[in-house]
């Protein structure tokens, strides 16, 4: 059997299992459709939002960022779990507690204004539509590479088969098709991870090999030391010695933390379980499964360094693997023989006088085209020559993004086409969970904070749940647009902007929202919008407007900012506060109550 | 349930003594040992398998025991309502 027919064999038996999950639990009611009704298992909701956490980026370029950055990647693999520490210690309980559909709704009565849910709306609505654009062109790589049909078809099949479910269903269908997700997720993940660590370590566990030893040609040697040598043969920096300054990476884990604590539509997923007890517990089984796949990311990221720079470092390029080819195709590898000697050479930055070790200018490789044969130009050893001019300032000529170490670690490995096949349905699985939940706070955020709670207060019930069906699909529609046409620089820039905001304006309100009664609707409004505005003009000034690294604020990048985005936030609004007129006695009572666990009983009867 | 444990001051005194006893083992466990401390523990601390200890505290340890706090805290709260009578029904 071909290798293509088992990616459309197993991603054919997932998709149907998706849609056969999504028909069975239809939502009915507004409530079922935002929260599902308040109904769900702590286990399968805990499930259901680490599939929604798991977005293809991560998926795909988590191991490869870590394979890169080496103990830098520390600031990702942190952030993004020890933010549900926060998460679930000093959030979700007590919004739980609280009992509304939305983030906005919390932010609009405990500061008392609709200006708060203004603000708040639109924070939620530029967080999720920066990342569902990522999705959605995640989906149309992976659909375009599988069946040769162009990226657009791709995007259009993924977004279609992602209304279907989160249309119809809301939460509840999103939910539970999110469960089987993560199943399919986690294997995908694992089954490479444990196969490669067998074959290059000897240990089934991917974790124990990172930290075991390795064959080498004078007995074992600790596998990281392998590593570090290999890196500094090479000119790298050593594998397990940092680059970041402390303070910067300080800064960012802390940014990333905050912000995942902050993410709309993170915080909804834990509306969906009965009360706030059963939100404890199913905040520690999500971080357990999410723990699952982030714990495997640094053994991957390990093992296919390695085993990319062994199978392609100083090899003839006539005998490069035939996998080599593949990426190639898709532009995610290239090769510029800088000393036409045939063979590739990867080097380091240290390798070079003047420190870099970019193969040429441009993000991405551009490929020639001879117009006449539509035909790939090629050199004279078969590969792909670019039009990107080529840095000939230093000796390096292996060009790879950071995709390929998940996509072509099983193929690195020699492991069987099935493994392949689950990859690839992983991948989508991973894309499609988080772009159905995104979707889902969307629309909600559309529907209901937008239309019933701020323009047309008389909707009904039914009139509700239709807007934010349209609003779904006129949300999916613009996301499939810029699925399409991606403002490519903008997308990897734009995570800085999520988390940034969301650190910087969520996280902050939502805390002293409900740990103080002393912050009022002015402290609160200005805080959000100082702590906003501050780190938006930042990231837009370093990323867009090309202000250049040594200018930064005490060497803190754009990825960071959001931690003294935060600090600011909480400053305006003690001061402000302050000087202001105190916060009403009902706000006051509301605020005392979400402290007391009783009485929070099932989400239904409100 | 006695009667001293049931007033709503003595349960957020509870609540707020695990709350941050869980931020500081998070904060501890994150930003301490994984960052700030990292080359000292290096340098000083056994290492875990062959990994430097910072190093395997940054890229597994962390994780690992954020899921231990969540676990703990989610028992260790549940535990608290159920004493001081909070519970549905």
């Amino acid at each position: 059997m071909q290798q293509s027919t088992l990616n459309f064999i197993f991603i054919a038996i997932t998709f149907a299992l998706y849609i056969v999950i999504a028909v069975r639990s239809r939502a009915a009611s507004t409530k079922e459709y935002y929260t599902a009704g308040g109904g769900v298992s702590p286990f399968a909701n805990g499930m259901a939002t680490a599939a929604d956490w798991m977005s293809a980026a991560t998926f795909i370029s988590m191991a490869g960022t870590v394979a890169i950055s080496g103990y830098d990647a520390a600031r990702f693999l942190m952030g993004w779990t020890g933010g549900f520490v926060l998460l679930s210690v000093l959030m979700v309980p007590y919004l739980r507690k609280f009992n509304q559909a939305t983030v906005p709704d919390f932010i609009a009565e405990r500061y008392y204004s609709k200006w708060a849910r203004a603000v708040a709306v639109i924070c939620a609505l530029f967080i999720c539509m920066t990342y569902i654009m990522g999705q959605m062109r995640g989906v149309g790589v992976v659909f375009s590479q599988l069946f040769g049909i162009g990226i657009p078809a791709g995007v259009l099949i993924g977004a279609s088969i992602v209304f279907f479910y989160a249309g119809l269903g809301g939460m509840k269908g999103i939910t539970y098709t999110q469960v089987a997700q993560y199943c399919v997720m986690a294997f995908a993940y694992t089954v490479p991870a444990v196969f490669i660590a067998l074959a290059l370590t000897g240990n089934v566990f991917p974790q124990l090999g990172l930290i075991g030893t390795i064959e080498g040609p004078e007995g074992p040697i600790p596998f990281l030391e392998k590593l570090n040598a290999i890196n500094r043969e090479l000119g790298f920096a050593e594998y397990t010695a940092g680059r970041l300054s402390t303070l910067n990476l300080f800064c960012i884990t802390a940014a990333l933390m905050c912000g995942t604590a902050g993410l709309p539509h993170v915080i909804v997923r834990f509306f969906t379980v009965k009360d706030v007890r059963a939100v404890r517990t199913s905040a520690a089984w999500t971080l357990a499964f999410i723990a699952v796949i982030y714990l495997t990311a640094p053994a991957i990221g390990a093992f296919s360094r390695v085993n990319l720079i062994e199978q392609l470092h100083g090899v003839s390029f006539e005998e490069v693997p035939s996998w080599y080819g593949q990426f190639e195709a898709t532009g995610q590898m290239a090769w510029v023989d800088k000393n036409n000697d045939g063979h590739i050479q990867y080097f380091g930055p240290k390798k070079s006088e003047n420190g870099t070790h970019r193969v040429f200018f441009g993000k991405s490789p551009k490929f020639a085209e001879n117009s006449q044969v539509d035909e790939p130009v090629v050199g004279a050893y078969g590969q792909r020559l670019l039009a990107n001019p080529v840095d000939t300032s230093n000796p390096n000529e292996l060009f790879f993004g950071t995709d390929i170490m998940v996509m072509a670690n099983p193929h690195m490995a020699g492991l069987p086409m099935w493994v392949i096949a689950l990859l690839m349905a992983g991948c989508i699985a991973a894309a499609l969970s988080t772009a159905a939940g995104l979707l889902l706070v969307l629309s909600t955020s559309i529907s209901h904070d937008l239309m019933k709670k701020l323009l047309k207060p008389n909707l009904s019930d039914r009139q509700e749940v239709t807007c934010a069906r349209t609003a779904s699909f006129m949300a999916l529609l613009v996301a499939a647009y810029f699925g399409i046409n991606p403002p490519s620089a903008f997308i990897a820039k734009t995570v800085a902007f999520a988390f940034g905001l969301a650190a910087s304006s969520f996280f902050p309100s939502l805390l002293m929202g409900i740990f103080t009664q002393r912050i009022n609707r002015a402290g609160g409004i200005s805080g959000m919008i100082v702590g906003m505005s501050f780190t938006l003009a930042y990231i837009i000034y370093f990323q867009f407007m090309g202000g250049s690294a040594e200018n930064y604020l005490w060497g803190i990048s754009p990825e960071g900012i959001g931690c003294i985005g935060m600090l600011l936030n909480f400053a305006v609004a003690f001061i402000v506060s302050f000087w202001t007129k105190p916060t009403p006695q009902k706000v006051k009572e509301m605020v005392a109550s979400i402290h007391v666990p009783d009485n929070s009983g099932p989400a239904q009867s409100h | 349930m006695n009667a001293s444990k049931s007033t709503p001051l003595a349960y957020r005194k509870a609540v707020t003594r695990t709350t941050l006893f869980a931020l500081f083992i998070w904060f501890f466990m994150s930003f301490f040992c994984s960052i700030l401390a990292r080359d000292y523990l290096d340098a000083h601390f056994p290492t875990i398998g062959h990994a430097p200890f910072g190093f395997w505290m940054a890229q597994q340890g962390s994780i690992l025991s954020f899921v231990c706090i969540l676990c703990a805290y989610a028992f260790r709260m549940n535990r608290l309502d159920r004493l001081y009578g909070y519970t549905d029904q």
